[in-house]
């Protein structure tokens, strides 16, 4: 009965795809609450995210030029105690079907949750939480942002090709460093590494740029990292912007640093310019003054994939959209060398993970020689056995 | 944009003029005196790295030269009179033009930026230049070398395909996914067929029925009707112990008599031969790492293809479908083209 719905469906989107030029009017939810970071030029860029997304729409309307489809963005903004929710409610009301997602975990579920039956499709372009694709996982949402596990594994799996199996583990003391740190010590355990000491840093507060500068940095760093056993590599889980980067060229020990600063796993990075990526690198520059971030990409891919789908199916309607992406058609070509496809288990986009030093691109993971019998992207992250994602039962 | 300032900077600092009617009877002399066995043909691959050309003489299959070009030569071909090599050297925003006499760079084209792979009517006069940045193919009028004028394609243009008649040329656009077919006399899309991601390549069949555009990200060939615009026929690939994502196809020969297809699959390290008429894939040759392009001898003997990253060419005799050969030549080899000298 289903499979006839939505073959029902199906037809009639394509039917009126192909009569007249069709629109997607897709949706940009996101926080603009300033964030704070240890390093002046990460700071994010007022249009982080949603300036991937409009690029996307411009390599989407170029396809949709020659197939009467056209697609367009609206930003939403929410500042301070503003509803997402709510704003569900009125996007909906306009007769936006998708919305890309650019929100906190919590946030993201209460507005999944309010759309289900407004059948509108998420993309997830920023939250990690292996959380969202675990036992938190929905119907209707898809993630192009790597979790956690994604990069903790793609990071674990270099250090252990580089035989930095020693690892000492500093984990910030927030809730979402501590969840970083449970990847990483996963990853560890998975492939190989040891966990030599498990230290936690505390934030005590304060403001991160001060007149005095970094003296006392300079004498708190080596006394923190002391005493340690000896290890390969500091892997450090810092994800509130508290003293990961304070950390390369400050150790007690003349050690490399990795995790949250130094070499970091990534989905992008404006020095990666492998597979032809240098030609989006260029467009992004051209467009918006300014070097592509992680989230830039992710917000791009999860329009591409809008993109792509509608004009696949020829249709442009979110069911239809998010039938084909998990099926064995979709492909998508992203500069990372292979094509990214869906975990159709919990709708996980798989991709090739960059290790940056913030300068250049030192490695991409997967590693040779990690196998996988149906896709090595599926040795990054949780699997299909692994998986609390019951979305079929659903 | 005035294309007689463009080109005509570089070539007075080179060389006063481009090989005059005069200059080029008297090589052409100069060759039939040395020419020595029919057989031996000159392969030229442009290496991506090293910014240089390898010239490999395909009777005792060793480089006999290396030619320096400009940064990052890709696409390249000879121009219709086997008197030049045409490379596309796309971080310099130009295609180089290099005397196969004397192995110097004689001119540069207004390519427009970025050129990666171009092609040239049957006359030798037109060259189309697809611009991988700008979203546009380039049309160049080649014996004046001036620009003619673009057409707007998709988005990152790089596969170019022309039928043999001259009147319809195909372009593939990497991130919109699709062949656009562009009518060469009025310089308009005609058609438009959405293919699988990332379509590098466009060949067309001798007698014109077919053309074929490979697609990385997707790993097909799609078999376009070229009257219709409709794609009749995909050929997918299946290694026995490969992953999908290895198999990306990228380069397209298809031999004179249109019965051979050979279809290069990138990290997949193979070159898949076709039937060209059942599109059924025959059998899979293991080349050099990351096979990009290839060539044909002009005996169709031969088909050289070119290994990126293992740095090396390999050899392939038609006839029997084996690899016999692999050559040494200089970093991440990308294009080929090989002359009857």
């Amino acid at each position: 009965m289903i499979r006839l719905l939505l073959a029902g469906t199906f037809f009639f989107a394509w039917m009126s795809a192909s009569t007249d030029a069709a629109e997607v009017n897709i949706g940009y939810l996101r926080r603009t609450d300033p964030k704070s970071t240890l390093s002046l030029i990460q700071t994010p860029a007022n249009n982080d995210g949603i300036a991937g997304a409009r690029l996307a729409i411009d390599d989407d309307n170029t396809t949709g030029r020659f197939l009467s489809q056209q697609f367009s963005l609206e930003d939403v903004r929410l500042a301070g105690g503003a509803d997402a929710v709510a704003a569900i409610i009125a996007l909906s009301e306009r007769g936006v079907s998708v919305v890309i997602a650019d929100l906190p975990a919590d946030e993201l579920l209460k507005a999944a949750d309010a759309a289900t039956p407004r059948k509108i499709l998420f993309f997830n372009v920023s939250a990690s939480d292996d959380r969202l694709r675990e036992e938190d996982c929905r119907a209707n949402v898809i993630h192009t942002a790597p979790t956690r596990s994604m990069l903790a594994d793609a990071l674990a799996q270099y250090l252990v090709w580089k035989q930095w199996r020693r690892w000492l583990l500093v984990v910030g003391s927030h809730a979402e460093d501590g969840l970083y740190g449970d990847a990483l010590r996963r990853s560890a355990k998975r492939f190989g590494a040891r966990i030599v000491q498990d230290r936690v840093f505390e934030d005590t507060g304060g403001a991160r740029r001060t007149d005095s500068g970094v003296v006392q940095i300079q004498r708190q760093l080596p006394i923190f990292t002391q005493g340690a056993p000896p290890y390969d590599v500091l892997v450090a889980a810092d994800e509130s912007e508290v003293f990961a980067s304070y950390l390369p060229y400050r150790t007690w020990d003349p050690r490399p640093v990795a995790g949250s600063a130094g070499l970091v796993p990534t989905s992008w990075d404006g020095s990666h310019d492998q597979w032809g990526a240098v030609q989006l690198q260029d467009r992004f520059m051209k467009q918006f003054s300014r070097r592509m971030t992680a989230r830039d990409m992710q917000a791009w891919t999860a329009v591409r994939m809008i993109g792509d789908s509608a004009s696949r199916t020829r249709s442009t309607d979110p069911i239809v959209m998010l039938d084909f992406l998990k099926g064995p058609d979709f492909a998508l070509a992203a500069f990372k060398g292979q094509r990214l496809t869906l975990r159709d288990w919990n709708l996980q986009l798989r991709q090739p993970i960059l290790l940056s030093d913030g300068r250049m691109i030192v490695s991409v993971s997967p590693q040779e020689g990690f196998l996988h019998q149906v896709s090595e992207l599926d040795t990054l992250g949780i699997d299909r056995p692994e998986s609390q994602c019951r979305l079929n039962s659903r | 944009m005035t294309g007689k300032t463009s080109i005509g900077r570089p070539l007075r600092r080179r060389r006063p003029h481009f090989a005059s009617t005069r200059d080029c009877l008297l090589g052409l002399g100069v060759f039939v005196l040395i020419g020595g066995q029919a057989s031996a043909f000159t392969a030229y691959v442009s290496n991506e790295k090293s910014n240089t050309i390898s010239v490999i003489d395909t009777n005792k299959f060793t480089v006999a030269k290396t030619i320096k070009v400009g940064q990052r030569p890709r696409g390249i071909e000879l121009t219709k009179d086997g008197k030049f090599i045409l490379v596309a050297v796309g971080d310099d925003d130009t295609i180089q033009v290099i005397d196969i006499r004397t192995h110097e760079i004689v001119a540069t084209l207004p390519s427009g930026p970025d050129p990666e792979l171009f092609t040239q009517d049957q006359t030798g006069k037109i060259l189309y230049v697809a611009n991988e940045n700008d979203n546009t193919v380039t049309i160049i009028d080649l014996e004046r070398r001036v620009p003619l004028g673009e057409v707007q394609v998709g988005v990152e243009p790089e596969g170019m395909g022309l039928s043999p008649d001259g009147k319809v040329l195909v372009a593939t656009s990497e991130t919109t996914n699709m062949a656009h077919f562009i009518d060469t006399e009025t310089r308009r899309i005609v058609a438009n067929v959405l293919v699988d991601a990332r379509p590098r390549f466009a060949e067309f069949k001798r007698d014109a029925s077919e053309v074929w555009v490979s697609s990385e990200i997707g790993g097909t060939v799609s078999i376009i009707d070229p009257v219709k615009h409709e794609v009749k026929k995909k050929i997918t690939f299946d290694i026995p112990g490969l992953r999908k994502e290895a198999i990306q196809a990228v380069g397209i020969s298809i031999t004179r008599d249109g019965k051979t297809g050979f279809v290069a699959l990138g990290p997949a390290n193979r070159i898949a031969v076709i039937n060209a008429a059942t599109h059924e894939v025959q059998k899979y040759l293991l080349v050099g790492q990351r096979v990009w392009h290839m060539a044909f001898t002009p005996d169709e003997k031969y088909l050289l293809t070119t290994n990126g990253v293992s740095n090396d060419v390999s050899i392939i005799d038609v006839a029997n479908l084996k690899v016999t050969k692999t050559i040494q030549v200089g970093e991440l080899p990308w294009g080929i083209a090989i002359s009857q000298q």
